[in-house]
């Protein structure tokens, strides 16, 4: 057997996200620049014509996410990427590819909002990313890396998870991410039991039978039917593909929890607090839909207390509360978004004293 | 006995939801027989759209890709492009094209897609009830116009062949009318060559059909078909607007 060890590269987030498309078969990307995210077009016109790919600078991030949709309804793996505003405007695609069973992968690198905002990092769209984001009731899979390594490793994931389950799926990074450079393995695809395409337009050949890729439901029953199944997909996300990285939460009287750049902030004061002899933990979701809730839901039979840390006034937290046992308090400590309001490891430290006083 | 008229392969047997005097089942038909002369069924790909054109699937014997509301164009975009060996049709009607589509069109024709567009033009939104469209005429009553198309306050009907004939990716852009014999007969040879230029890779093809609206009009369909002919074709022209083999 032959094993390949990829070189370490230095690379932004962004980047990686472009590099790991192309590792994951990518044929067709769409999108239109918007910062904190240009790094990704710009990466992807150099790289997808050279090999034989799709790059259109779409004329909106409507024409893109659309897109996406008729090259993914032609068999195809297909991108687009953006941040709030454009993201925003991509909602309607997203939720006619939900309701047409259309994978693709859709990268938010979060930048501030509502409105124009700044271009500096947000969390504040974990509500439209988890909750369906558009019009109809549905979910896609959302993944939110917190190192470029993660940008790397959880795109290639998005697009193999997105295939599988015939959901949209999107990488929740934000400025810092994308923007930060961190050494990688950019680590080949792996090969990933995957159903045929069978549901995809190619013409109807001879003896083969007509495919339409519609969310058009007008028959007696027939959308109720179609919300069943995607919400039985749902459960099965949940049940499968839920992933979540835990540290020193084996004897913490105080579990930290956060998702992407604001876990790496407090991950260092979870150390600093351990430093001091303060029994402290980390709980990050990676997957936050479908969201960890048995993972939440088990280190609260043991642990009591939880201090969720987000870049937003609070919107993780709805779901952290969700999960955990009834006795387990979840307290919260965020700020919102916005040039200069990036939580210091010494404040989300202060903050866990207190908890640990309280 | 030698068989002279058939239904073409490239439509099911089945009968359509459209209301008597509407001309989208003319157009449809026309399509039709163009896929069938040129051979082209098993690899053509439809992307409806959504208004009365939605049901595209239904009718028509190829693989379809249903869009949402005015975003055809960038749909095909996304599947021709991912299949450039396909033929990819879209098609449209006025609101849909003209109004919330008309960038994705604009687009669409500016990038010279290798694509053809199927667009009806019957003044008027059939699907949600007879409201005004971007292409209603001038004085024409509509549920939304209750005083008929003003102008000065909602803009001058736009001519959507003439408008795109002025871009360079277009390769073929011209408006037909199914009012007539005689036309009907133009207006398949005008789809004939949009569908050939596309086989022949030659870039954008737009038809512009003007099509009767009975229902929404509030007409018969005798006198929606004579509106056709008396108010529709004098103001929007009947023509070939672009054609690159002519350049």
């Amino acid at each position: 057997m032959t094993t390949t060890v990829s070189e370490k590269i230095f690379v932004k987030g962004n980047e990686a996200v472009a590099m790991a498309a192309l590792e994951a078969g990518c044929s067709c990307y769409f999108g239109y620049p918007i910062t904190p995210q240009s790094d990704i077009p710009e990466y992807l016109s150099r790289e997808l014509p050279k090999r034989g790919g799709v790059f259109i600078q779409a004329e909106s991030e409507i024409g893109a996410i659309n897109m996406v949709l008729g090259a993914s309804a032609a068999g195809a793996r297909a991108m687009t990427s953006s941040s709030g505003p454009g993201i925003s405007l991509k909602q309607e695609g997203i939720s006619y590819m939900a309701g047409s069973e259309l994978p693709g992968v859709i990268v938010d690198v979060m930048r501030q909002g509502p409105g124009l905002g700044g271009i500096d990092a947000s969390q504040a769209d974990y509500w439209q990313a988890t909750k369906g984001g558009g019009h109809g009731g549905y979910r896609i899979i959302v993944l939110a890396p917190n190192s470029v390594q993660e940008m790397y490793d959880l795109t290639m994931r998005a697009f193999d998870l997105s295939d599988f389950y015939r959901i949209p799926a999107m990488v929740l990074a934000d400025s810092v991410i994308g923007q930060m450079k961190e050494s990688i393995v950019a680590n080949p695809r792996l090969a990933a039991m995957l159903p045929a395409k069978d549901w995809a337009v190619r013409g109807r050949a001879e003896g083969t039978p007509q495919n339409v890729v519609k969310s058009l439901k007008l028959g007696d029953g027939e959308m109720e039917k179609h919300h069943w199944m995607m919400h039985a997909r749902y459960q099965e996300l949940a049940d499968k593909e839920c992933r979540w990285e835990e540290i020193d939460t084996a004897d913490a009287k105080l579990i930290v929890t956060a998702f992407g750049s604001t876990s790496r902030i407090a991950r260092t004061a979870v150390a600093m607090a351990r430093a001091e002899g303060m029994k402290v933990g980390l709980m990050r979701p990676i997957t936050l839909f479908p969201f960890p809730k048995q993972a939440y839901a088990t280190l609260s039979e043991r642990c009591k207390l939880f201090l969720d840390i987000e870049l937003s006034t609070g919107q993780m937290v709805d779901d952290v509360r969700l999960a955990v046992a009834r006795d387990a308090e979840v307290a919260f400590y965020g700020r919102p978004p916005g040039t200069g309001s990036l939580p210091t490891p010494e404040e989300i430290y202060e903050q866990i004293k207190k908890q640990c006083r309280a | 006995m030698k068989q002279v008229f058939s239904r073409p392969e490239s439509l099911k047997n089945v009968s359509t939801h459209f209301c008597p005097g509407c001309q989208h089942g003319s157009v449809h038909r026309l399509v039709g027989e163009a896929l069938d002369e040129f051979g082209i069924r098993s690899k053509t790909i439809g992307i409806a759209s959504v208004g009365c054109s939605v049901f595209l699937y239904g009718y028509f014997d190829v693989d379809v890709v249903e869009a949402p509301h005015g975003r055809a164009p960038a749909v095909a975009t996304g599947t021709k492009r991912a299949r450039p060996d396909r033929i990819v049709f879209t098609y449209q009607g006025d609101g849909d094209l003209a109004a919330i589509g008309m960038s994705e069109i604009i687009h669409s024709a500016n990038r010279g897609e290798n694509i053809t567009v199927i667009f009806v033009n019957n003044t008027t939104y059939g699907m949600t009830g007879g409201q005004m469209a971007p292409t209603t005429m001038p004085g024409q009553k509509t549920s939304t116009s209750p005083y008929g198309r003003d102008a000065a306050n909602d803009g001058a009907p736009f001519k959507m062949a003439e408008l795109l004939a002025n871009l360079d990716g277009v390769a073929f852009s011209a408006r037909v009318a199914l009012n007539s014999p005689k036309n009907v007969l133009q207006a398949k040879k005008m789809i004939k060559t949009a569908f050939r230029y596309q086989v022949e890779k030659k870039g954008f093809s737009f038809i512009e059909a003007l099509s009767a609206c009975p229902t929404n009009w509030g007409m018969s369909p005798l006198d929606a078909n004579q509106r056709v002919t008396d108010e529709m074709i004098p103001y929007f022209p009947l023509g070939v607007y672009r054609n690159t083999a002519n350049l």
